[in-house]
């Protein structure tokens, strides 16, 4: 199975756009950190509502893959396209304008929140919608206190971030995300720096989300959680993409002696 | 016949607190205001990758550290004119408490803006944020709070300092004690008053820092 084997970038068959468009595109994403050759020819294909896990060792570029698409890291070579509209070629010295037609597409849920500190819940969720979309206040606040309401958060909408538990400030990272309303979610261990009883809330609510049509790219050690939710798993191994395909394929019976490795690992903590 | 001295004291207090606040509050209001400005501009130069530009804010700090406040203002008030650039006894004042604050106050800045967490860059970034956007709605608030107490040390010292505008014939609380004292001949008790007067000053401006710290703190875990 080779990583551009598009049926296997689809798992289903089934073609979920009728034009066939894939919601992100990637190509030959390649990044350097000096001598260290980060990201060696990604390439990833995600279809429209599809929800794509993306496990491997730490270091193995998993963020940095991330961090590209919103363009928090410009890499050196490489294609990245959104629904056939936004088409970034990163060889090509892309200008900031290009970059952040991108990053526009999507919106980041951090593994550490990076909630604003300074504001409230609401302030935290209005704050792009309001200030860089100019949105009017009403509209955006009737918006953010629904999204507030289904992650369960009503009541803290005039609380400030270190009132919150990191689920509940999760959970405001994950709406801030959705309040942009980006075609492209993308979350990078969203609940690695959790307390193990706080997961699974926060598991729950990407869970809905998924139910929901959002298209998300997520960086995550929960194999149990990928299994069950995800369209298509991506084993990244050193900069490289070593499989990918159906999770049941890559995490129940993986190709490569390398992804059997890890599993492994991971199912010995 | 001398004049006791409680009745000295009693009649040089209404002009020493004009002198106060016509003289030192302004002053020093509007010189680190002025100075808050110049600090920011140069602890962002500063932050800034272009080595040219981070090095013309270096070079500015240096200088306004590296020599005193009273050479500063005697350069712009006495040594100015010598190149035909006369300036009145409050521009130069202004100019050089402006300037001098500047140079301390960047550094302050400077840190508080680096004290700020890389993920509030970059979470201001994912939501669509322009570097300077995000400069001010998310990290300068953040920063403002870190830097309140030293900056307030900063104030502090600018009124003590403003004392040496008395030196370029600036009418402030000093100059009018020294007037008064001169005067009466009654130096100790006169220096002794303005010291006072500066003392309740600070007070007063400390109090003030407690409860802007109080307010700013309101978004942190106690
Ligand atoms: N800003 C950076 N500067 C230098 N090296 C970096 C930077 N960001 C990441 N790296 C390096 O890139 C590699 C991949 O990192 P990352 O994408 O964070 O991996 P993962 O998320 O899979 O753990 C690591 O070796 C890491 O040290
Ligand atoms: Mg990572």
């Amino acid at each position: 199975m080779s990583p551009t084997d598009p049926i296997a970038a689809d798992p289903s068959g089934a073609d979920p756009s009728p034009a066939g468009q894939a919601l992100l595109t990637v190509r030959g994403l390649s990044k350097r950190f000096g001598d260290n050759e980060v990201l060696k020819s990604i390439d990833l294909t995600v279809q429209p509502g599809q929800i794509v896990a993306l496990i491997g060792p730490s270091g193995s570029g998993k963020t940095t893959v991330l961090r590209s698409l919103n363009g928090l890291e410009v890499p050196d070579a490489g294609i990245a396209d959104v629904a056939g509209e936004v088409h970034v070629d990163f060889a090509a010295s892309p200008s900031r304008a290009e970059i952040n037609a991108l990053r526009d597409r999507s919106a980041m849920v951090f593994q550490h929140f990076n909630l604003f500190p300074h504001k409230t819940v609401l302030e935290n969720v209005i704050e792009g919608p309001v200030q860089v979309q100019k949105r009017s206040k009403v509209d955006a606040t009737a918006d953010a206190l629904a999204l507030l309401a289904r992650v369960g958060l009503s009541d803290k909408r005039d609380a400030y971030p270190f009132e919150l538990s990191g689920g509940q400030q999760q959970r405001v990272g994950i709406v801030r995300a959705l309040a942009l309303k980006p075609q492209l979610l993308l979350f990078d261990e969203p609940t690695s720096s959790l307390d193990p009883e706080l997961v699974g809330d926060v598991l729950d609510v990407i869970r809905e989300l998924a139910g929901e049509g959002w298209t998300m790219l997520i960086v995550t050690h929960e194999l149990q959680f990928a299994k069950q939710v995800a369209d298509q798993v991506v084993f990244m191994d050193g900069g490289r993409v070593v499989e990918h395909g159906h999770p049941r394929d890559v995490l129940v019976s993986p190709q490569h002696e390398r992804t059997r490795q890890f599993l492994r690992r991971l199912l010995d903590r | 016949m001398q004049e006791p001295i409680a009745d000295l004291l009693l009649r040089s207090l209404l002009p020493l607190i004009e002198g106060a606040i016509l003289g030192t509050i302004p002053l020093a209001l509007s010189s680190f205001a002025i100075g808050l400005v110049i600090a920011l501009g140069m602890a962002l130069m500063r932050l800034s990758k272009n080595r040219l530009v981070s090095g013309i804010a270096r070079a500015y700090i240096s200088v306004i550290r590296g020599t005193p406040l009273l050479v500063q203002l005697f350069v712009i008030f006495y040594g100015l004119p010598s190149i035909g650039l006369v300036v009145d006894p409050w521009p130069s004042a202004i100019i050089a408490f402006s300037l001098n604050v500047g140079g301390y106050a960047a550094e302050v800045i400077r840190a508080a803006i680096l004290s700020v967490p890389k993920g509030q860059w970059e979470a201001g970034h994912t939501i669509g944020m322009s570097r300077g956007r995000t400069l001010v709605r998310i990290i300068l608030p953040q920063a403002a709070r870190v830097s309140v107490p030293p900056l307030s040390n900063t104030f502090i010292s600018l009124v003590k300092d403003t004392s040496l505008a008395s030196l370029i014939l600036v009418t402030e609380l000093f100059r009018n004690a020294q007037e008064i004292a001169a005067f009466s001949q009654e130096f100790m008790a006169l220096y002794i008053e303005a010291a006072v007067i500066y003392w309740v000053i600070c007070l007063a401006l400390s109090s003030v820092q407690g409860s802007l710290e109080k307010r700013l703190d309101r978004y942190v875990a106690h």
